[in-house]
């Protein structure tokens, strides 16, 4: 019997289950209002190394090998590390990797990376092909912004459309045994262009990808935005998620009080960060702290979490190329167990 | 036909992206780079009259040779220390367009890519903001004179 | 006291006006920092070229040299200047001697304090 329901969804039947997850973030955003909910603020953003991209790298290292001690596993029961970032040729995940001496996907899906790597873990899990699977993403403001902008000691002014590239890394281990919230469906997304060509402006190029992949998991699944009790879009920002609530209401769908976008939510407002957070470390930060804890409440049963990524590089804009955009979205249903002992 | 429908759509969306776009209040940033960028040019024009004060042999060309020499190194220090970013923060074009933003525009990435080498971070790319500046202003030089030689 | 004071007055006037205008740019057209520099050396050397940078000299001193447009400036007036010096080669010339210390001074700084300090992250 298929596993696929309607056109873009996947229905995990074994629960593949969160047993083990661990966030870092940068400083900046431990002054945010999540900051009691990560499990580790940065003191400095080089985290003692000699460049940020080095930093970047313990970032992640840290979070993944701290998400496995949570999960109360050792490092030779991870079958498979999959994870990504924003960097040129995914270097800081696969230069991380290569410290565990484990199995190692690479992943590009932009700001979306870790909604696609919690699909790929869990569908790796659901078929019994391996037991144990760490899922992570990370990003660094320092080494996103001379990639994709400018030197950090140039004196221009941000865009009030902009956003700001999240310094954190986020992981998840998955596994049937134990306990832990589950994933029950993955819908994965097609790749939206509405023509927009304004790098500083990613809220409303993904918007977009977002609305597509919404619509198509409630058709899948045959659910409104009623049945969860929180929609979290990856980093639109506040501009993107005013932008895809319109979308959504003009194709039918009100996206009412239980939605949220992770870029907004990270930092406060007076932060001057403008439209809020961005970047893969963004929605792995708070997916791996305050979402998963307040499901721990109880507080969130049922989570459409749906990581959103604009798939640009400098070369496409120099070459005047839209940007086109992708969202995967994923169930994670609550553990009555957990949250009890 | 298909065609035609798909770019109205892209159009229809960046018409409608454009109109929910925050209008922010230009109005203060213009009068933070209309001081930031008068104070400036004053600090020249003090330095300037300082000198020729100083040094009554100077004349007015060497003076202003000096004010640039002292303001590109001022302004390219404060960037190193990390403070000129700052000031661009709130100013904006005031401490872009002076001779002071060419100067940030080349220290800023000499300080930021010397990471990958001295030869190919610092010294490469050292011009990859100020490189168009000196190409484009080379080239109406020359233009300027091959016009006056002619006329 | 009362000269100096209306001078320094139209130094500022002059170059917080040409700064504005490079503001109202970046705000009308998302404009990067590099172009506007670009455009403004192109404006300066244009307008010296006609003969009307020198008016705005004498007016505004230091007001309309510190500005960018002001390199432009010297370089087109370098160039009319090498050109009537010593003809044809003159154009070469001209441009990059009239503004050589701004640039070797730019460059050499850029060097020694590229040299001794990190780039740190934005807070802001």
């Amino acid at each position: 019997m298929s596993n696929k329901v309607g056109e873009q969804t996947i229905i995990f039947k074994n629960k593949p289950k969160i047993i083990g997850n661990f966030s870092v973030v940068g400083e900046k955003e431990g002054h945010g209002p999540f900051k009691d909910y990560f499990h580790h603020i940065l003191e400095d953003d080089l985290f003692g190394e000699s460049s940020f991209e080095h930093a970047e790298r313990k970032m992640l290292e840290y979070a993944i090998s701290s998400s496995i001690e949570k999960a109360k596993l050792n490092i030779n029961k991870i079958d498979l590390i999959v994870g990504g970032d924003l960097l040129n040729q995914i270097i800081s995940t696969s230069f991380t990797a290569r410290h565990f001496d484990r199995p190692f996907l690479g992943i590009y899906g932009a700001c979306s990376t870790m909604a696609e790597s919690l699909a790929v873990g869990a569908t790796f899990v659901d078929g019994e092909y391996f037991k144990n699977v760490v899922c992570a993403t990370g990003t660094h403001f320092s080494t996103a912004e001379r990639q994709y902008r400018f030197p950090l000691e140039l004196g221009n002014q941000r865009p009030p459309t902009s956003q700001w590239t999240v310094t954190g890394a986020g992981s998840s281990v998955l596994s049937l045994n134990s306990n832990g919230h589950s994933i029950t469906y993955a819908t994965l997304g097609k790749v939206t262009d509405y023509g927009i060509n304004d790098v500083n402006n990613m809220g409303a190029a993904m918007a977009p990808s977002a609305m597509s992949t919404l619509i198509s998991h409630f058709q899948d699944t045959k659910t409104t935005p009623d049945d969860y009790d929180l929609i979290v879009t990856g980093d639109l920002g506040k501009l993107g998620s005013e932008i895809l609530m319109d979308l959504m209401e003009h194709n039918g769908y009100k996206l009412g009080k239980n939605y949220n976008d992770c870029g907004q939510m990270i930092f406060n407002n007076n932060q001057k960060t403008f439209q809020g957070g961005s970047g893969c470390g963004c929605s792995a930060s708070v997916l791996n702290s305050y979402i998963l804890k307040k499901m721990d409440e109880g507080v969130f049963k049922k989570v459409l979490f749906a990581a959103t990524g604009a798939l640009l590089s400098t070369l496409s804009t120099q070459q005047g190329d839209t940007i086109p955009g992708i969202c995967h979205a994923v169930v994670i249903e609550r553990d009555e167990r957990v949250g009890r002992k | 036909m298909k065609k035609e429908k798909h770019i109205s759509r892209n159009e229809q969306y960046n018409i409608y992206v454009e109109s929910k776009i925050p209008k922010t209040k230009s109005f203060p940033t213009l009068i933070w780079a209309f001081l930031v960028g008068g104070l400036i040019c004053m600090i020249g024009q003090g330095i300037s009259d300082g000198l020729m004060a100083l040094f009554p042999n100077m004349g007015q060309e060497e003076a202003s040779a000096w004010v640039s020499v002292i303001l590109i190194f001022i302004a390219s220090l404060l960037t190193g220390l990390g403070w000129y970013d700052r000031i661009g923060v709130f100013a904006g074009a005031g401490s872009i367009v002076p001779i002071t933003g060419f100067s940030n525009s080349i220290t800023s990435p000499a300080v930021e890519f010397k990471k990958e080498g001295i030869i190919f971070g610092l010294c490469v790319k050292m011009f990859t903001v100020a490189g168009p500046v000196i190409v484009c202003g080379l080239v109406i030089s020359f233009l300027t004179g091959l016009i006056y030689l002619i006329f | 006291m009362l000269e100096m004071f209306l001078t320094y007055l139209k130094v500022f006037l002059v170059g917080g006006l040409i700064c504005m205008l490079g503001q109202i740019l970046i705000i009308k057209t998302k404009i990067t920092s590099s172009r506007i520099l670009v455009l403004f050396v192109c404006i300066g050397a244009v307008l010296e070229a006609a003969g009307l940078y020198d008016p705005l000299v004498n007016f505004g001193k230091a007001g309309a040299t510190v500005p960018i447009t002001g390199f432009g400036r010297s370089l087109a007036k370098g160039a009319i200047q090498g050109v009537k010096e010593m003809g044809f080669i003159g154009a070469f010339t001209g441009g990059l001697t009239a503004t050589a210390a701004g640039i070797t001074c730019a460059v050499v700084s850029a060097f020694i304090f590229g040299l001794i300090f990190n780039s740190k992250t934005k807070k802001f």
